[in-house]
């Protein structure tokens, strides 16, 4: 089987997201799409399996068009998608899950439990995996629930598999797991379109690698061809020296300290400190616990045990209102679901941290909050028409600006900013940079949480490491590369 | 400010901008020429009376549904504060203070529903369907099932004064309601209360994470919502010189079905306190307007409904746009 995507254009409003794309997979082929956030490698894979339609394209298949019905469609022609977010049902068992809207019935209509065992064995056998089919889904490790998503697509008579970002919550030995599987299905003729960041795995389990910037593809390389180097050049566009801005800190005194930090079965005694002028950055695998220490920190969920000091002195946070008043702001990783409130205006978004500030004897003084919400739009230039605009109605990138300008607003001495560039454009993703570091020039200690390895090498002062809840290492920036700090994100130790 | 595109003509848009008060007019006009007792003095008195009580309710359930929530005890706590100040009068307590300790009550009552709400972390609706028959029932346990009345309600001027009494030719609680729409006007959109407010129904989520005490804001509401109620308790006991078990049963609908028609989603976030008033002109001229026409009561409970449900899709199709 042969896939090929011809000229694929599609906008959302005046976004031009994919721009006259030109793709292509053959079966028993490990293709890498690779692309920063926002380069339009979701959309391009929603068009593939119907999920989207294309402004203008074709897409061919075996010498022949393909046009969808609707976006169940794509699996009749064995396409399957392994979304990052799996969208399975924790409460229901494994075999639930595997022949959910799918069930085979008996002739008078009840569930054939006995063939949908034997259906399941025999496509789990060829996946070499072992796993009990009663036990429910969401007890399974995240590697087992990978391997059950795989056999599902496979019993659909999957011929190109897409799997995005598949190791992002994987150990070692579960990736090492996967690929197994992935040169098994390639053996089998299945071709599959592997969607990662991390550079090491591409390199060893895919063929060829196409690269999308912009909504563009911008290159095409046999992997064995090519380096990491020209696949990073052609995703950023320019060579990373320039992409990341200089750092150039002044430290202060210590703004903020915790010690033996400890939310029972998430994260155990976490200490560190950061200091005025300072960025530092925070790394490790998702589910790794980086976020959740930021989440108790501000107060948003609960933590066990620990001590927090803001500028020397202790605090007590017990929710978020709390941790403003001490000066701390939070940019949460998921800005629409916590970020902003999509369909009130920009300025309700930037003034709600704030309100106390403008309430003169309980009145709001909406003259003064209306010159103060103009004044930060001004300076995150943030593109509107203006302050009465939605928040829903701007890109992801100036959406991300203006949860910045909630936390710029209310004068934050630390701020904690979980993916401040994810999905966020190139343009803004450097003024992002920019940012960040004039509020560090003006004495603000910034943590960041990333998980793109080199945004955290490229623009940090220090990187403080977390796996499973614990912290694994600290290295200074300057002296930091990729290897080790993916090194201390998977459990392991830097030799001295 | 805007740019001056001009845009297709959107039903839906057109309705939560214009709608609510384009209803209104036409409705006022239609029934004036079907009847001409209509445009009367007495019968638009009349009118206003009727129409107080609604939308003191519903001025509170506004901030309830702003919130994505709902009271739908709202009816139960008017009877049941109704009932105990008319106990208290009967005591020999003065009418002035047994109608603050009655308001006072309902304020409580609100506040039981309020932190169920925000600390039990239950649905609004299910929450306030359970108070609904707890507090409907002790009504029933406090009046015994029948009307509570005496001469010390029936002689008492200032008992009589709130339901019954004319200012300058307009009944007194038509002002009662006009001072609780300015202030709710103010708490709604020009404090912080009310701006957290809208950002809970927006999206509760960020809303906490930028500072909002969600759930000390969601418990004065619906402390707003009973004290509200109750206001319209004392009124209508006022009104009936009594205070009925089943007094204010049903009363929930015509309010939300008010904040409804007057331009509020129902999945909270936006809204604006004047459609709300609105809202309840309509529902007053709809009732009005069908009792002058001699529709029976059985068509007009069909009719209101319907009302509702257009104003719900013309609600949902602006959504989708």
């Amino acid at each position: 089987m042969k896939i090929e995507l011809k000229g694929i254009s599609k906008s959302f409003d005046q976004n031009h997201v994919l721009k006259d794309v030109n793709f292509s997979i053959n079966g028993g082929q490990v293709k890498a799409l690779m692309g920063e956030n926002g380069a339009g490698k979701s959309t391009l894979m929603n068009i593939l399996t119907g999920l989207l339609t294309a402004d203008s394209g074709k897409i061919i298949v075996d010498g022949q068009e393909l046009t969808y019905k609707n976006a169940f469609d794509a699996e009749q022609h064995g396409i399957s998608f392994i979304h990052q977010e799996m969208n399975n049902f924790a409460e229901m068992t494994v075999i639930e899950n595997m022949f959910l809207n799918k069930e085979l019935k008996t002739k008078f209509g009840m569930l054939d439990d006995k063939s949908m065992i034997a259906k399941a064995t025999q496509t789990l056998e060829q996946l070499d995996a072992n796993i009990d089919l009663t036990t429910k889904i969401g007890d399974l490790s995240v590697g087992n629930q990978q391997i059950i998503e795989i056999a599902k697509s496979l019993m659909n008579d999957t011929k190109i598999l897409i799997m995005d970002e598949p190791s992002a919550a994987l150990t070692e030995t579960e990736i090492d797991k996967m690929f197994t599987i992935i040169r098994k299905l390639k053996q089998q003729g299945v071709g599959i379109i592997y969607i990662s960041h991390r550079m090491q795995e591409i390199f060893e389990i895919t063929d060829e690698i196409t690269v999308m910037r912009d909504g563009l593809t911008v290159a095409n390389y046999k992997t064995a061809e090519t380096n990491i180097h020209q696949i990073v050049k052609d995703m950023v566009g320019r060579d990373l020296a320039d992409f990341y801005p200089e750092r150039q800190p002044h430290y202060g005194k210590t703004r903020l300290k915790i010690a033996n930090f400890t939310s029972n079965g998430v994260f155990q005694d976490i200490s560190f400190s950061v200091k005025e002028g300072e960025l530092l950055a925070f790394s490790g695998l998702m589910g790794s616990g980086r976020t959740e220490i930021m989440r108790a920190l501000f107060g948003i969920d609960h933590y066990d045990t620990g001590t927090i000091w803001v500028n020397n002195k202790e605090v007590k946070i017990y929710n978020p209102s709390d941790a403003i008043k001490h000066g701390i702001g939070f940019l949460t990783e998921n800005r629409k679901e916590e970020g902003l409130i999509l369909d009130a205006a920009i300025a309700d978004n930037i003034g709600l941290p704030s309100l106390n500030e403008f309430s003169k004897h309980g009145l709001l003084d909406q003259k003064n909050e209306n010159t103060f919400i103009d004044l930060l739009i001004k300076r995150l230039t943030i593109k509107t028409v203006d302050r009465t605009a939605t928040a829903r109605s701007l890109s992801g990138g100036n959406q991300q600006k203006v949860v910045l300008a909630k936390w710029v607003g209310t004068g934050s001495q630390i701020l904690i900013l979980d993916e401040p560039t994810r999905g966020v454009d190139v343009g803004a993703k450097r003024e992002i940079y920019d940012l960040m570091n004039e509020l560090t020039d003006r004495g603000v200690a910034i943590i960041m949480i990333s998980s793109d390895l080199q945004e955290v090498i490229g623009f940090s002062d220090r990187i403080i490491v977390v796996y499973e809840g614990q912290i694994t290492g600290e290295i200074l920036t300057s002296v930091a590369t990729q290897e080790k700090v993916m090194t201390l994100a998977t459990g392991g130790k830097l030799d001295e | 400010m805007s740019s001056e595109t001009k845009q297709p003509f959107n039903l839906g848009q057109f309705y939560t901008k214009m709608g609510p008060l384009v209803a209104l007019i036409g409705l006022v006009v239609i029934v004036s020429i079907l009847n001409t007792s209509f445009l009367t003095i007495p019968n638009l008195m009349n009118l206003l009376q009727q129409v107080s009580i609604n939308a003191l309710i519903a001025f509170g359930m506004q901030f309830v549904i702003l919130t994505g929530g709902i009271d739908l005890s709202v009816g139960a706590i008017l009877a049941l504060s109704g009932a105990i100040s008319a106990k208290l009068i009967l005591n020999g307590i003065s009418p002035i203070l047994a109608f603050i300790i009655g308001v006072i009550f309902g304020a409580v009552f609100g506040a039981v529903n309020g932190f169920l709400i925000a600390y039990g972390k239950a649905a609004p609706f299910i929450v306030t369907l359970a108070t609904m028959s707890i507090f409907r029932g002790m009504t029933y346990v406090l009046t015994n099932g029948n009307p509570i009345t005496g001469p010390k309600m029936n002689d008492s001027f200032s008992f009589q004064f709130i339901g019954q009494g004319y200012l300058f030719g307009v009944p007194f609680q038509v002002y009662l309601m006009l001072i609780a729409y300015i202030i709710f006007y103010i708490l709604m959109h020009k404090t912080a209360f009310g701006r957290r407010t809208f950002a809970i129904g927006g999206n509760q989520k960020a809303a906490f994470v930028a500072g909002v005490k969600v759930n000390h804001i969601l418990i004065w509401i619906y402390v707003v919502a009973g004290l509200l109620a109750a206001v319209a308790g004392m009124v209508l006991t006022s009104q009936l010189s009594s205070a009925q078990p089943d007094a204010g049963s049903g009363y929930e609908m015509d309010a939300i079905a008010a904040v409804v028609l007057g331009g509020t989603s129902l999945a909270g976030g936006t809204g604006k306190i004047s459609g709300t008033l609105i809202g309840a002109l309509i529902i007053g001229v709809l009732n009005n307007g069908m009792n002058l026409l001699g529709i029976s009561s059985f068509y007009q409970q069909i009719v209101k409904g319907i009302v509702i449900l257009i104003a719900v899709l013309l609600d949902r199709k602006q959504a989708k746009n």
